[in-house]
């Protein structure tokens, strides 16, 4: 019996990784993805074009142009001759906003009234356009104060100090590179597990898997354990990169992490073979495979917080593995989250791995009667 | 080359049918369209609506006591009210607040008073840096009104500076009304690259290929009649999206159908392409699926502007959005739909993709060919 399963285990890691290009498929485009997606993505707002049309002929108008030229955020100042302008440097997206100063400005400033500058901002990017808008806030902020001094009135408050915890600088790379550790196993686990039984039902040599003397669960942990070792292989590499390469710090324990992950991975594998067990072909599969992975992506809290969402798609989300995993390997990451943290996101994960693992095994016997 | 006109039509009617028979197809042309477009329609908000913060008040009276009513009445905030910071530290690793706001005891005799130092702290969860970025920009934001406030009732001093925003083209400030825009380019692309390359890598696993090869008909004939049903499927799922995305997720449509569709068309150029160039170079549907995911799906999901700013990006990696097309059609497509034609901006964008797409057509036909030999 042992050495049965042993046979199989050892004949399904030689399909999945006999072929040289699905082997390297296997490992080179998650390493890719990695870099390049880690660097990519990310909702800070850097190196953007800012207009200017500047009619104030007085210090303060030329300290506000000043002051932006010196912001890292913005790498280039386009100077506007008229209003017109205003329309084609936005229509076009040469600039994300236009800052307006008029002709009072410093005198208004001068006479100690509050001077106001208008600023319009491209709405079809509305999330860099905020942050943009909260940029220049911070700039007309300081020079208030600049001012202020000047005038010898005292400011009346400090006002807020901000602090971030666990990522002090708000550095991305520290949040997408956990996440992506997350989405590439998921992605790349579904993908084997689904396209292994089609392919083997395409060719027909699956039925022959199942009228051997194999039970049906051995069969199921013989297609288990390719994706599981793939996926434990690229998280290991996703955790030495994450910390040797993106120097992110891993506050937490290293066995939680790979304790969780099994867990994580038990479950994405229950809905690859769940599905493979609805398609005939290796198109349905992969496609079908597709179907769960783009809204277990979108639902998980990557692109925007659960809490965001409509009520009926947060209760829609909590059958999502990607949502528990990314609150796990950010916080073992980053927060260093205690075992009863993790475990209280663990255990929705096993739920899911023995609903989806059960209901394959269901599915697979029915067909063989 | 001669190209009966009879022959060609039989084998567009061959390749439609194929299609319509095939279960996957209309899985992916309609029913994945109409899921993605609900998730990003409902699902995925860039606007923070209310977050959840804590709030610990060390001493409840006077200006302190003032500043926390306000940050209660905030409608940006939902407020969970402790003495003790250490009560709120559990939930802020937890992820229940995305927040902490401390006023400590000092607050109310440094207020007003003459060094003017009355502080205090605003704690963000760095783990989720955009909503980190939201909560201090709100805290900011109610420090200010309360500020204001004060110098109304002449406790305080007005701003020197205020900026007067505006947001043209959506001032609602919606990102519902950029993200289903984009989430169409992903569609699109899933039509046109993903599923072109799984059906034709299917075709060279199984020899049907090299067996339509052999019969008189063209290369290019051949190619024509499996991209043209394609090409016709993107197109109708493109016209579900935008009546769904006008009638049912409220977007404006400002520009016109004509210049939608030559945008739509014109992308479609790269997307067979690439999905004829990856199937052509695989013959194998699990290479080529992971393949159209990493060179199709993916890049038009992060790289192409959809979510992510290709400016913030670093040097290099905006260099590779160069030649992802899906990057041309986002920025038409928020463009046609938010602010109107312009056609200034839809033309170069045009330009781009018919070329992108020329390459990956001769590529394919390159790699097709070669095959033969």
């Amino acid at each position: 019996m042992g050495g049965r399963l042993r046979a199989l285990i050892r004949k399904e890691l030689l399909a999945a990784l006999r072929d040289p290009r699905s082997r390297m498929m296997l490992i080179m485009p998650p390493l890719l993805q990695l870099l390049v997606f880690s660097y990519a993505a990310t909702l800070e707002v850097t190196n953007v074009s800012i207009g200017v049309l500047n009619r104030d002929a007085g210090r303060w108008g030329v300290e506000f142009v000043q002051r932006l030229e010196g912001s890292p955020t913005f790498t280039e100042i386009v100077a506007l001759q008229g209003v017109p302008q205003i329309q084609t440097a936005i229509d076009l997206r040469q600039v994300i906003a236009v800052l307006q100063i008029g002709p009072d400005f410093s005198r208004d400033i001068e006479a100690g009234q509050t001077a106001t500058a208008q600023v319009i901002l491209d709405g079809r990017r509305s999330n860099a356009a905020q942050i943009v808008q909260g940029y220049l806030t911070v700039i007309a902020e300081q020079i208030g104060a600049t001012v202020d001094a000047e005038h010898g009135v005292q400011p009346l408050a400090i006002g807020p100090i901000d602090r971030n915890w666990f990522n002090p600088n708000l550095e991305y790379t520290w949040f997408t590179v956990p996440s992506l550790i997350g989405m590439i196993t998921l992605l790349a686990s579904l993908t084997i597990t689904g396209l292994s039984v089609a392919r083997e039902r395409e060719l027909g040599t699956f039925d022959q898997l199942m009228v051997s003397p194999l039970r049906v669960h051995e069969i199921l942990i013989g297609k288990t354990i390719p994706p599981l070792l793939v996926g434990l292989f690229q998280a290991t590499v996703f955790v030495l990169a994450a910390v040797f390469i993106f120097a992110i710090p891993l506050r937490g324990s290293l066995l939680l992490l790979y304790g969780s992950l099994l867990v994580y991975q038990a479950a994405v594998i229950g809905v690859g073979l769940f599905v493979s067990a609805l398609s005939q072909t290796q198109q349905q599969a992969f496609l079908g495979s597709f179907l769960f992975a783009v809204p277990a992506i979108l639902l998980s809290g990557f692109a925007s917080p659960v809490e965001n969402m409509p009520e009926w798609l947060q209760i829609v989300s909590l059958a999502d593995p990607l949502r528990y995993f990314l609150v796990i390997v950010k916080g073992i990451f980053l927060k260093a989250m205690s075992v009863e943290q993790v475990w209280h996101n663990t255990w929705p994960l096993a739920v899911i791995a023995v609903v989806t693992l059960s209901s394959a095994a269901l599915l697979f016997t029915k067909r063989l009667e | 080359m001669s190209m009966p006109g009879a022959r060609f039509g039989a084998l567009l009617v061959k390749e439609s049918i194929q299609i319509v028979r095939d279960p996957s197809s209309i899985l992916i042309a309609l029913v994945l369209p109409l899921i993605l477009l609900f998730l990003f329609g409902y699902g995925v908000s860039l606007d923070s609506n209310v977050v959840r913060i804590g709030l610990v008040v060390e001493q409840a009276e006077g200006p302190a006591e003032d500043l926390a009513a306000a940050f209660q009445a905030s409608r940006y905030f939902e407020v969970e009210v402790a003495s003790d910071i250490r009560a709120l530290e559990d939930d802020l690793v937890a992820g229940n607040i995305r927040g902490i706001v401390v006023i400590p005891a000092t607050f109310d005799r440094d207020f007003g008073s003459a060094d003017g130092r009355a502080a205090f702290q605003v704690i963000a969860d760095g783990s989720e840096p955009n909503t980190a970025n939201f909560v201090q920009n709100y805290a900011t934001g109610v420090w200010n009104t309360w500020l204001a406030q004060q110098a109304a009732n002449g406790k305080g001093q007005t701003p020197v500076i205020a900026l007067a925003p505006r947001f043209w083209f959506n001032p609602e400030l919606a990102s519902r009304y950029f993200l289903v825009p984009g989430s169409m380019a992903i569609v699109m692309t899933l039509i046109g690259t993903l599923l072109t390359a799984l059906v034709v890598a299917r075709e060279w696993e199984r020899g049907t290929m090299e067996a339509m090869m052999a019969t008189p008909v063209g290369i290019l004939e051949l190619l024509l009649g499996k991209l043209i049903p394609y090409f016709v499927l993107a197109l109708g799922s493109m016209a579900l999206c935008t009546v769904l995305a006008v009638t049912l997720f409220g977007v404006p449509m400002r520009g016109s159908v004509p210049a939608l569709l030559a945008i739509s068309m014109a992308f479609l150029l790269p997307a067979l392409g690439q999905g004829l160039l990856i199937s052509a170079a695989t013959k194998n549907q699990f290479v080529a699926s992971q393949a159209a995911l990493l060179s199709g799906f993916l890049p038009a999901f992060l790289l192409s502007g959809f979510i992510f700013e290709i400016d913030s990006m670093p040097t290099v990696i905006q260099w590779i959005t160069v030649i992802v097309p899906a990057r041309y059609l986002i920025a038409s497509l928020q463009t046609v739909f938010l602010a109107g034609d312009i056609w200034a901006l839809f033309l170069p964008n045009i330009g781009a993709m018919l070329l992108i797409g020329l390459v990956f057509c001769a590529l394919a036909a390159r790699s097709t060919k070669k095959r033969l030999d």
